[in-house]
């Protein structure tokens, strides 16, 4: 079974048609590139999978289970939008860290906020508390960070602020991590650190969906590419296929503006 | 200045009774403005129509016209033009009447800077919290809320020590604040009359007054110096 299905989800915002029937599947433990021209509705599609957007139709699915059926679910509480959506983690283009609180507290601030909701929380809150710490530490540790958990945003480079906004989603154990251009707002000597933290994750089978404009990146690290093209899924397939065979017109025009960028 | 020295004792106890009236006013406006400036900034982001409107009318004629104005208004209106004066002839009437003007003025000053800090926030912000299962009244209270009381407390430190000095305006429906009571020196009270010294002496109240203020709001400032 897929982990992660779509189906047929459109999207509009007034007379603008963003999304356009689109629909993919993943499996466990694939990653998953998205590629496209700007505007072409990568990060709307990202936004609806994470419910900070709700399609005009569709669903979507996550281990057979519908979360997302947009002729049923139009109104959905805050509550319930909360738990679905926590099947998935998001990082954003512009990290979007919170300032005042350190590089570990930002990793751990929603764990403990959801930990409070817990039956044994009173009586068990130190505990709880230390061992969520401990999670953070370590998810820190893992990105190369762990010395510079008690540093503010502010004090740490965009590649590095990245890197926490990465542990902060994992923090949470998402079935599925999505990225929006994890790359793009970063000076390029700083770009490297983030896709080596990004490919240590795919590397230990975490369920990945990237919009990425590093090609030769998602060539080599994502299973499935799919090229998307104003609002349409033009080309989806095997990573090496769509980047180095394109078969559709439109896919072979986008991908030719990259060959210069030593593929 | 034999004579000032003779005066001192009689012009200082007045100046500080003066002065207590000063500080009751300017508390009791920042108690009452700074919660009701909440209240017209959600007004005036309102997303039902009328409501925004009327407030923001509201905020631009209070802003727009002189503080003055609004005390003379609020104080002599009810007794003159609707024949009820609800304010009684007394210096507590005076008072209140004061008291309500400065409220409703500063509430106005300030729910512009609120607006102004809440939209400061970048919705970022907002959807990191969303992303992350946190409900909207955890990313207020524990990411936005600090951001936004960073965002403002330069701004509202100025507005604080222009209230300090904008209580004189009082004076004019005779509140016996520190300017009043020097100024009763000038006409003659307590023997003492013609002597402007007394006047002058209460720019000391007041610098020092706003000199505290000054001290305390830059420790609060950097305070929240530690993000960014
Ligand atoms: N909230 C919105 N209201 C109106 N139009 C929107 C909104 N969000 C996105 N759009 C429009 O939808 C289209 C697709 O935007 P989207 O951000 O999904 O593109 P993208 O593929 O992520 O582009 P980029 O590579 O530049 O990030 C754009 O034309 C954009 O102007
Ligand atoms: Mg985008």
């Amino acid at each position: 079974m897929s982990i992660l299905e779509i189906n047929h989800i459109e999207k509009s915002f007034g007379q603008a048609h963003i999304l356009r029937d689109i629909s993919f599947e993943m499996e466990q433990g694939q990653t998953v590139a998205i590629i496209g021209s700007s505007g072409s509705g990568k990060t709307t599609l990202l936004r609806c999978i994470n419910f900070l957007e709700t399609p005009d139709s569709g669903t979507i699915r996550v281990n057979g289970d519908v979360i997302l059926d947009a002729a049923v679910d139009k109104n959905l509480t805050d509550k319930e939008k909360r738990d679905r959506r926590l099947h998935f983690g998001m990082v954003f283009q512009s990290f979007n860290l919170f300032p005042q609180y350190t590089a570990l507290e930002n990793v751990t601030l929603a764990r403990k906020l959801m930990a409070r909701e817990r039956e044994d929380y009173k009586a068990n809150k130190k505990a709880i508390n230390q061992e969520i710490d401990a999670i953070g530490e370590e998810l820190l540790r893992q990105i190369g960070l762990y010395e510079r958990k008690d540093y503010y945003p502010h004090q740490l480079s965009g590649g590095q602020q990245q890197r926490v906004a990465i542990a902060r989603a994992l923090a949470l154990e998402p079935d599925i991590l999505c990225f929006d251009e994890p790359t793009s707002a970063l000076d390029p000597e700083l770009t490297g650190e983030v896709l080596k933290v990004i490919r240590s994750l795919a590397d230990k089978n975490m369920t990945m969906i990237i919009v990425t404009h590093e090609m030769a990146f998602a060539r080599d690290v994502a299973d499935k590419v799919i090229f998307m093209d104003e609002g349409v899924i033009v080309e989806m397939g095997d990573s090496n296929e769509v980047i180095n065979n394109p078969k559709q017109e439109r896919t072979k025009q986008f991908l030719s503006r990259y060959t210069n960028e030593g593929m | 200045m034999s004579q000032i020295i003779t005066q001192f004792p009689i012009v200082f106890e007045a100046l500080n009774v003066g002065f207590l009236q000063t500080l009751k006013l300017f508390i009791i406006t920042l108690v009452g403005a700074i919660p009701l400036g909440l209240v017209i900034c959600l007004g005036s982001m309102s997303k039902i129509k009328p409501l925004k409107a009327i407030t923001k009318v509201f905020v631009w004629i209070i802003r727009g016209t002189p503080l003055m104005i609004q005390l003379l208004i609020v104080y002599y209106f009810p007794g003159l033009a609707l024949n009820n004066p609800v304010w009684g002839g007394g210096e507590e009437g005076r008072f209140l009447a004061a008291s309500v003007s400065f409220i409703i003025n500063y509430a106005c000053y300030f729910s512009e800077i609120y607006r102004g800090g809440i939209q400061s926030i970048p919705v970022g912000q907002d959807e990191a919290g969303m992303v992350l299962g946190m409900t909207k009244s955890q990313t207020f209270f524990k990411v936005k809320l600090l951001q936004m009381v960073k965002k403002i407390v330069p701004p509202m430190s100025n507005e604080v020590i222009t209230l300090v000095k904008d209580t004189s305006l009082s004076r004019i429906i005779a509140l016996q604040e520190i300017i009043w009571a020097g100024q009763a020196f000038l006409k003659g009270s307590q023997g003492i009359s013609g002597a402007i010294w007394p006047l002058f002496f209460t720019g000391i109240y007041y610098l020092i007054f706003s000199g505290i203020l000054t001290v305390l709001f830059a420790k609060l400032e950097k305070k929240l110096d530690f993000f960014r």
